[in-house]
Parts: C-alpha cells; structure tokens; sequence
C-alpha cells in the first residue's frame, strides 16, 4: 500500500470517507514526511503542527456527529508565505515583516479553513514574491526536490517544492509574471493561473497589483481544480475581484478535447528555449492531435516585447506597494533612529535584500519626473499591444500551447549575478500576465531526470478549458505519475 | 537614451526612501544601466495613438453601501508595531522643539 503522503488529495478524501484513515492519521503522515525531507527541501518557513492537528481532530469530530464535510475536509495544505494567517508569522521571506503576525486571514486563507483544509505550514518564496528561483528568499533558500543542487524555481518555490515532495498534496502560490507556472515546471507538478480577479487578492501582501493572482498547485490536473474550486469567488474586500460565475471544475474533466483548435506561436520557442525543452512541447502537440485536437503553428510578434514591458510596470507598482514598509505600524524597525526620515532610511536599507531593492529603484526611476512618460507611459501602451494581440490568437484557437519556460531547472547561484540572466526566465509566461488572462503549467517530459512544463494559455475566465485539454493530456500521458527519488 | 548616472541613483534612492552604501551605489547604477539597456527596444515600438492599459479586467468603479461595519480591534493592530503607546505609533522626532 502507498504511504498516505503519496496519496492525491481526492483519494486521501475517499479514505477518510470510507472511514479508512482519520483526518489526524493523515496530518500526522504529511508531518511527519515534513520532517523527514524539509530539512534537505528547505520548502517551509514556518510549520504550523498544533494548527494542523487541532484542525484535523475536528473534521474526525464532525465525521462522528455525522456533520457533512465539505470538499477539502481532512486535506493538508501549505500557503505560500505572503498570504495573511492570523495570529501566523506572515514574512513574504523578507527581514522587513520580522515576526508579523496579520491581525486577519486572507479571503483565499478563510476560503480554504472553511472549506475543511488542514494547515501544515507557510511557504518560502523570492522576497516579496520578486524572483525566479526563490534564491532571492531574505530567510534562505529552498532546494528542488528532483535534484537538490538545482532551484526549484519561484517566487513560490516553496509551494511547488512541498507538493513535489509530497510534503502535502495542496498548495497555493501567486503568481505576478510566472510565480506559479515556472516553479511548477522546474518541480515537476501541476501549477495554474487564474485569469486576473477570478481569486480574491484580500490579504495577499501586494507586489504588483495589476497583475498579482492566487491560484493553486498539486500534483494532477483533477487535484488542481479541487482547489481551484475552493479557490475561486467573487469577493467584495476585493474591488478587482469579478464577479462571475464559478463553474464545478471537476466536472469540467471530460477527457474530450475533439475539435479543439491550438495555436502554437513561434516565438516562445524561439529565444533561448532549450532544444529539449522544444522537442518535448512539439511532441506535446502531437499528442493533443492524436486526442482529436488541430493545431496551427502562429505568429504573435509583440511576445517578445512583454518581458521588458513587464519588468517597467510591476516594479513600477511594486516601489508604490513597498512604500509602506517604514518601521512605523508592523515588522522591522532600525536601531538607527536619530530622526523619522533616517529611521525609514535605516529600516528598508536593513529589512529589503538586494533585488527588492533594485526593483524598488527601477520602479521609482520609471515612474519619477522627466522619465514617466518615456518608460511608464510608454510600457503601459506596450502593453496593451501584447494583450490585444493574445485576444486575437484567442478568438481564433481556443488555446494556445508553449514552453513554460526556456530550461529545466538549472544550478544553485548560476543566475544570480547577470541581473538579466534570471528575469528571462519569465519569458514565456509573462505575455500572459500582461493580458490578465488564465494558463496552466503541466508536466510534459524530462531532461537528464529534471521535469520540462508546458503551458496551455487559455481565454479569460475558461479555466475550465484549460483544466479539460490539460486533463485530456495528462490522461494520455504518464509524467505526472513520477517522482523525485527524495 | 542616455545612461543613469551615479548621481541619478542618488537622487532616485532619495525619492524612494532607500540609503544605500557606496558599494550598493555602484552595483545598482550598474545593474540598472543594464536592464535598460536592455529594454531600450520598447522605444523603438510605434505605439502612436495607443491606449495605455493599466489593467487587465476593464472595469469603472464599484459602490458598496455604505453601511456603517465594524473594523478590527485597535489593539491588535497596535501589539504589531515596533513602538505603540495608548492609541498611537511612536516615532522618532519629527518637529524641532
């Protein structure tokens, strides 16, 4: 029999159902598996043991009065570090937030109690969510489970590397230009981006508001959209949240992608993707038409103007959401404090690490006088040449297929000191967050045992979709049903 | 467009609040001429007459009611900072006496 942590979270629910395991059985299992690989991983900033027990001790209470258990009841699950837990140290790996503890939940932290989910502990990310491989962690740095020299990519490097550790089946990331496709491609598992507004961001620390989006990570495609389930509402607190309607998502699981029409555009494959990387997206592509799919190779030249586009307009954002950090209401505040203007000084100079600060300084060089309108301006109106450009490849496929990024996960500190080497890592998903538009990174081969993603991008608010042609191909497929040897 | 300079940088992390060392200075005016550099094909894009988009979702403003709602406690808000007394954050000086 398999150990409890290897279990999906839907056969982990079976059993509890059928009485076969307790909900305490199964967080003890995932802890204890915590325990035993974290210290190598590295994937969790704070465990949360006594929240996780207490939590499953009554889902088995409800189960014994006969109490109806909603969809995660029992199911343990991580939540990257910048989303709010309250009266739980919430650092976004960063110095500058200390101990803080959030006098309040997030919406998707209340959304996942309520619906039954066991905490297990909170995740490590790049520094306020800035970065590709969680290097950029101002805690330490989490390794990928399938190699531990390797990153596992990021921001939530830590999510991903959980779940592809089998440290819990669920986890959720945000992703702001990549942050939930690339660390799930370089770890193996399944990683989803909601279209922008589908997930409430109440609570979840702001990096660039624009853009940032919640959504989740496991390790199938059905396990990905229980959580999505969970996951997506309408939510007041959050004014950007669209109130739309929610479809079941697992029953979007059909297994039918007949008929379906796929662009591939050539320039994702194109820049730098690894020759690997590519051989396995195309024969992808011939396993959705052998599934009864039509794909068409396409052009979408603006793509490759989206990474520089992007790396204006979220720091941008990001030195304006930062502007808080000032020593004055919560987190980190410098002994240096001769006067108020120093104390901020002295405060951000200690609590940011180097690429937060860099951004911050890109963003505020982008946004200051004399240059606003030739930087800023100029790539807010770039922008919305890459979004209308994905609406027109969108209206005439119903999906579009590409790498999720140009290499498999690469070595520790390889990337670390060209300050262009890591942010082409986006590349390939940042078209999409410029659109606002939902995608999926899905397990889809190997190089030299190191996990290859492919992304299908979907339309806006057709998670659905996504979720059934990714199905479809991991039904066809076997990739996801290997591990890392941890 | 032309380089940033080191006095640029000085003025820039001034405007967002950041002290940096001389070795910082130095790395970040590097480090930015860089990136720049690198983004500078985004001005050679004819982007005449196109809108800028600042958001994904086209959205105009939405109204709640305005309902008066309770809000958290003060004090759980107050116990998270660096330095609270009765009601308020405490700073440095700010007013020369």
């Amino acid at each position: 029999m398999s150990q409890l942590y290897e279990l999906s979270a839907r056969e982990l629910r079976e059993r509890i159902d059928r009485g076969e395991v307790s909900c305490q059985e199964v967080a003890e299992a995932h802890l204890r598996r915590c325990e035993a690989v974290d210290p190598h991983v590295c994937a969790f900033v704070t465990l949360t043991p006594e929240v996780a027990l207490a939590q499953a001790r009554r889902w088995d209470e409800a189960r014994a009065r006969g109490e109806p258990m909603p969809p995660l009841a029992g199911i343990p699950v991580a939540l990257k570090d910048n989303f709010c837990t309250r009266g739980i140290r919430t650092t976004c790996s960063s110095k500058i937030l200390g101990d803080w503890r959030p006098p309040y939940d997030a919406t998707a932290t209340e959304l996942i109690h309520a619906a039954g989910g066991v905490l297990v502990g909170k995740t490590n990310l790049d520094e306020f969510a800035m970065g590709s491989s969680t290097e950029n962690s101002g805690l330490f740095i989490t390794h990928n489970p399938w190699n531990l020299d390797r990153v596992p990519g990021g921001s939530s490097g830590g999510s991903a590397a959980a779940v592809a550790a089998r440290m819990v089946p669920l986890a959720t990331g945000s992703d702001t230009g990549g942050s939930i496709r690339q660390p799930a491609a370089l770890c193996g598992v399944v990683g989803l981006k909601p279209t922008y507004g589908r997930v409430s961001r109440y609570g979840l620390v702001a990096f660039a508001s624009s853009l940032d989006q919640i959504g989740p990570f496991a390790r199938d495609v059905a396990d990905t959209a229980l959580l999505l389930n969970t996951l997506a509402r309408h939510d007041p607190r959050d004014n950007t949240s669209v109130p739309v309607e929610t479809p079941d998502y697992l029953a979007a699981l059909t297994g039918d992608i007949r008929g379906l029409r796929i662009g591939a555009p050539r320039e994702y494959f194109a820049q730098g993707v690894d020759e690997t990387v590519k051989a396995a997206v195309y024969a992808a592509l011939d396993v959705f038409r052998d599934l009864g799919a039509k794909y068409e190779e396409i052009s979408t030249p603006y793509a490759e103007y989206a990474l520089p586009c992007y790396y204006i307009i979220a720091p941008a954002e990001a030195s304006s959401n930062l502007a808080r950090y000032d020593g004055v209401r919560y987190g980190l505040r410098s002994r240096h404090e001769a006067d108020v203007i120093s104390m901020f000084e002295w405060t951000r100079d200690e609590g940011f690490g180097r690429e937060v600060k860099q951004r911050i300084m890109l963003g505020t060089y982008a946004l200051s006088a004399g240059y606003y309108e030739a930087w800023y301006g100029k790539a807010l109106q770039v922008r919305t040449l890459v979004k209308r450009e994905m609406e027109q490849a969108l209206e005439k496929y119903d999906v579009l297929v590409t790498p999720t990024g140009p290499s498999v996960a690469f070595p520790i500190g390889e990337k670390t000191d060209d300050p262009m080497a890591m942010k082409l890592q986006d590349v390939c998903t940042i078209p999409v967050s410029m659109a606002g538009t939902c995608a999926i990174s899905v397990p889809c081969g190997f190089q030299d045992g190191l996990p290859i993603g492919l992304q299908i991008i979907g339309r806006p608010f057709e998670e659905a979709t996504l979720l059934r042609v990714a199905h479809a191909y991991e039904q066809a497929t076997e990739w996801h049903k290997r591990g890392p040897a941890i | 467009m032309p380089r940033l300079s080191i006095e640029e940088v000085e003025h820039v992390a001034w405007l967002a609040r950041l002290r940096l060392s001389e070795a910082e200075k130095q790395r970040l005016t590097g480090d930015l001429n860089t990136i720049l550099a690198h983004f500078e094909r985004l001005q050679q894009l004819d982007t005449t007459g196109v809108e800028g988009t600042s958001h994904a979702v086209p959205m105009s403003n939405r109204y709640r009611d305005d309902e008066p709602r309770p809000s958290l406690p003060r004090e759980e808000f107050l116990r998270e900072a660096p330095d609270a007394r009765d009601a308020f954050f405490v700073v440095p000086r700010i007013v020369e006496t």
